[in-house]
C-alpha cells in the first residue's frame, strides 16, 4: 500500500485555515455573548499572552534543557520598552478616534522595540549566565531578574527625569492589544518557535539538551546556539510584555516579580517541558480555570505549587512529555488507516 | 559620615550579617551532601518566625518557650519535606530536584499566607537595651546575636570535623556510594544534614525577629535568596565560607544602606552574586569541582 504523504505547502494551507478558524470562533464568541463579551476578551486576551510567555520559556527550558528563573525580567523589559513607545507616539489620539488602520505600523513598531530591547538584555544576560550550569544557572538569572526589577523601580531618580515612574507606576498607556492584534502575534510567535525548532538549529539545540559534551564533539558550537536560544526566547518574552502593558493599559515594577517568573515556569513543567502543546494547555487551563473559579482564586498558588510538587514525584515528564501534536501528521494517520481497512475489506 | 556612625552601621551588617551565615549554613549542608539548592529552606525561616510570634505575641510564653518551640518545628518541618518530597526524586534528574524545591518553597508561602494571613503581623522584641561603648551605642539585640551565631558555627564545626555524624556526612557529601558501602546509612545522614540545617534555621527565624520584630508570608524569600548569595559568595558546602559569605553581605548592605542608596540593596546583592559566580564561581573557600565526561 502507499502511504499518503502531505506536501508542506498543504500542511501550511490547513493549519492557516485551523488558526483562521479558530479567530472567527473566538470572534463569534466575544461577540454573541454581549456584555460578558467583554469579561471573555479579556481572558483570551491574557491567555494568548500567557501561551507566549509560556512556550518562549519552554524554548530554553524544555528544548534547551536549562532552568532560568528570571522570565518575568525580560517581559517587564518588553512592556516597558513597548509602552514607553506607544506613550511617545500619537496612539492614543488615534486609539480614541477608532482609527485602527492607522494604529497598525505603531503597533507593529512597538512589538518589534519591545522584541528587539528584551533581545538585547537576553543577550547581556544570556551570555555571561550560560556558562553556568543548573542551579548556578537559575540563581543568576533569578539575580538579573530582581535586577532588572529594582532598576525599574530606582532608574528615575538616578536619570533624573520620569521615565518608568518608579513604583507609582507608568499609567495611560494606549490600550492596543485588542483580540485581533493578541491572536495575530500569538499565532506568529507559535509558528517561529515552531520553525525554528524544526529548522537545523533547533536540532542542534535539542541535541544539547540531550547530551551537550556529545554535541559539542560532534561539531556542533553549543555556545551560540544557548545563546541564541536564550536570547530567541527572550524576545518573544518581551513581545508578550509589549502585549501585556497594551492590554492593561498600566505598568508596575512589582508586577514583574520571581513569583511571576515561577508561574510561567508552572505552566510550562505542568505542561511537559519541551512539548509546545504542552505549554499552551497548561496555560490556557491555569489562567481560564482560575477566572472561571472566582471564590478557588484564593487557593490558586496554593494548588498551583502543589501540583508542581505532585507532578515532580509522580509524573516528572509533565503533561505531554515531550510529545507535540502536529495537525498534518494526524491527517496523514487517518487517512493512512482509512486506507488499510479498505484494502483489508477488499481482499 | 562621622566614625561612630559607621561603626553603628557596620554592627548593624554584622548583626543581619550572622543571621545570613546561619541560614547560608543549611543551604551549604544541603547542597554539600545532595547536591540540592534547598530554595525552602527560607521559607522554613518563616515558619520559625510564625511560630515565635504566636508563643510571644498570642499565648504570651516566655521566650525561652518560643525558642524551643521556633528551633523544633522548624527541625520537624525540614526533615518532614525532605522525607515527603526528595527522598522520592533522590535518584532524578538534577532539574526535577530543583523544581520540586521551588514547589515547596512556594507552597509554604501560600499556605502561610491562606493560613496566617497575608498581612505583617509585629511584636515587641524579645531583648531590648543597649551597651555603651565610649561614644558608640550598641543595642542588645545585636551582641547577643553575633555572639549567639559565632557560637553555634563553632559547634558546628566541631560536630562535623569530631563526631561520628559528622564523619558520615563528609563522607556521604564526598561519594554517596562509597559511603554507603562503608556501612553508613544513607537516609539517616541526609536526614541528619536537613535536621540540622532546619535547626539552624529555627535559631536563625529567632534573631532574625530580635533585630526585626514582625513576621510575614513572604519574609523567608529574599531572605532565604540572599543566605544562598552568601554561601555561594565563601564557597557553597564550606562552614566557614558561609559564614564569611554572611557577613560580608550583612557588611555590604548596610554599606550600601549608609551611603544612601537603600533601595538599591537587593540590586547590590545580586550584582555581587553575578560577579562571585562570573570570576570565581567556587567562592572565596569552595573546593574546585571536576567535570567528569
Amino acid at each position: 500500500m502507499k502511504r499518503v504523504k502531505l506536501k508542506t505547502p498543504a500542511r501550511y494551507i490547513i493549519n492557516t485555515s485551523l488558526t483562521v478558524l479558530l479567530y472567527v470562533l473566538l470572534s463569534v464568541i466575544v461577540a454573541a455573548t454581549g456584555l460578558r463579551g467583554e469579561y471573555y476578551k479579556g481572558i483570551i486576551i491574557t491567555v494568548g499572552i500567557n501561551i507566549i510567555l509560556a512556550t518562549s520559556l519552554n524554548v530554553v527550558c524544555g528544548y534547551l534543557g536549562q532552568l532560568p528563573l528570571g522570565h518575568a525580567g525580560f517581559m517587564a523589559v518588553g512592556a516597558y520598552a513597548g509602552a514607553i513607545f506607544m506613550k511617545a507616539t500619537p496612539a492614543a489620539t488615534l486609539l480614541r478616534a477608532g482609527n485602527t488602520v492607522a494604529l497598525i505600523p505603531y503597533i507593529i513598531i512597538a512589538i518589534l522595540i519591545s522584541a528587539l530591547v528584551a533581545g538585547i538584555f537576553g543577550l547581556l544576560i544570556g551570555i555571561p549566565a550560560l556558562r553556568l550550569k543548573g542551579d548556578y544557572l537559575a540563581i543568576i538569572t533569578l539575580g538579573f531578574g530582581e535586577i532588572i526589577r529594582v532598576v525599574l523601580t530606582n532608574i528615575d531618580s538616578v536619570l533624573g527625569f520620569k521615565f518608568t515612574y518608579g513604583a507609582s507606576g507608568l499609567a495611560r498607556i494606549p490600550k492596543f492589544t485588542s483580540l485581533a492584534v493578541m491572536f495575530i502575534v500569538t499565532a506568529l510567535c507559535l509558528f517561529l518557535i515552531h520553525v525554528f525548532m524544526k529548522s537545523r538549529h533547533g536540532r542542534a539545540v535539542l541535541s544539547i539538551r540531550d547530551n551537550e559534551i556529545a554535541a559539542e564533539s560532534v561539531g556542533i558550537n553549543t555556545t551560540f546556539y544557548k545563546t541564541t536560544a536564550f536570547v530567541f526566547s527572550a524576545m518573544l518574552a518581551g513581545v508578550a510584555g509589549c502585549l501585556y502593558a497594551g492590554y492593561i493599559g498600566s505598568l508596575y515594577p512589582s508586577t514583574f516579580k520571581f513569583m511571576k517568573s515561577i508561574e510561567i515556569l508552572v505552566m510550562v513543567v505542568l505542561g511537559g517541558m519541551g512539548s509546545m502543546l504542552g505549554s499552551v494547555i497548561s496555560a490556557v487551563v491555569l489562567t481560564a480555570l482560575p477566572e472561571m473559579l472566582r471564590a478557588f482564586s484564593d487557593y490558586r498558588m496554593v494548588v498551583y505549587s502543589l501540583a508542581l510538587v505532585l507532578m515532580m514525584i509522580f509524573r516528572p515528564k509533565g503533561l505531554m512529555g515531550t510529545y507535540d501534536f502536529s495537525m498534518g501528521n494526524t491527517i496523514e494517520k487517518i487517512v493512512n488507516n482509512i486506507r488499510k481497512k479498505k484494502e483489508v475489506k477488499d481482499e | 559620615m562621622s566614625f561612630s556612625l559607621l561603626v553603628a552601621q557596620l554592627i548593624n551588617g554584622l548583626q543581619t550579617g550572622s543571621v545570613y551565615a546561619l541560614v547560608a549554613l543549611g543551604y551549604s549542608m544541603v547542597y554539600g551532601i545532595i547536591k540540592l539548592l534547598n530554595f525552602a529552606h527560607g521559607d522554613i525561616i518563616m515558619v520559625g518566625a510564625y511560630m515565635v510570634y504566636f508563643a510571644i505575641a498570642s499565648f504570651a510564653l516566655p521566650p525561652i518557650v518560643a525558642i524551643i518551640l521556633a528551633v523544633g518545628v522548624s527541625t520537624l518541618l525540614g526533615v518532614l519535606i525532605e522525607k515527603v518530597a526528595y527522598t522520592p526524586l533522590r535518584s532524578a534528574p538534577r532539574l526535577s530536584l530543583l523544581i520540586t524545591a521551588i514547589g515547596i518553597s512556594f507552597l509554604l508561602e501560600n499556605g502561610a499566607q491562606l493560613v496566617f494571613g497575608a498581612d505583617q503581623k509585629s511584636m515587641r522584641s524579645m531583648i531590648t537595651g543597649t551597651v555603651s561603648m565610649g561614644s558608640i551605642n550598641i543595642s542588645m539585640a545585636a551582641v547577643v546575636t553575633i555572639l549567639v551565631s559565632v557560637a553555634i558555627m563553632i559547634l558546628l564545626s566541631f560536630v562535623v570535623n569530631k563526631t561520628k555524624m559528622g564523619k558520615a556526612m563528609r563522607a556521604v557529601s564526598e561519594d554517596m556510594g562509597a559511603a554507603q558501602l562503608m556501612g553508613i546509612s544513607l537516609n539517616k545522614t541526609i536526614s541528619m544534614t536537613f535536621a540540622m540545617g532546619s535547626a539552624l534555621a529555627g535559631v536563625g527565624a529567632v534573631l532574625y525577629l530580635c533585630a526585626y520584630p514582625q513576621a510575614s508570608p513572604t519574609m523567608g524569600s529574599m531572605l532565604g535568596i540572599k543566605a544562598f548569595v552568601s554561601a555561594v559568595l565563601g564557597g557553597i558546602g564550606s562552614i566557614p565560607g558561609a559564614m564569611i559569605g554572611g557577613f560580608a553581605i550583612g557588611i555590604l548592605e548596610a554599606l550600601v544602606a549608609a551611603a544612601g542608596f537603600s533601595m538599591w540593596k537587593d540590586a547590590a546583592v545580586f550584582l555581587v552574586l553575578i560577579i562571585v559566580l562570573l570570576f570565581k564561581p567556587t567562592g572565596f573557600l569552595g573546593k574546585k569541582i571536576q567535570e567528569k565526561v
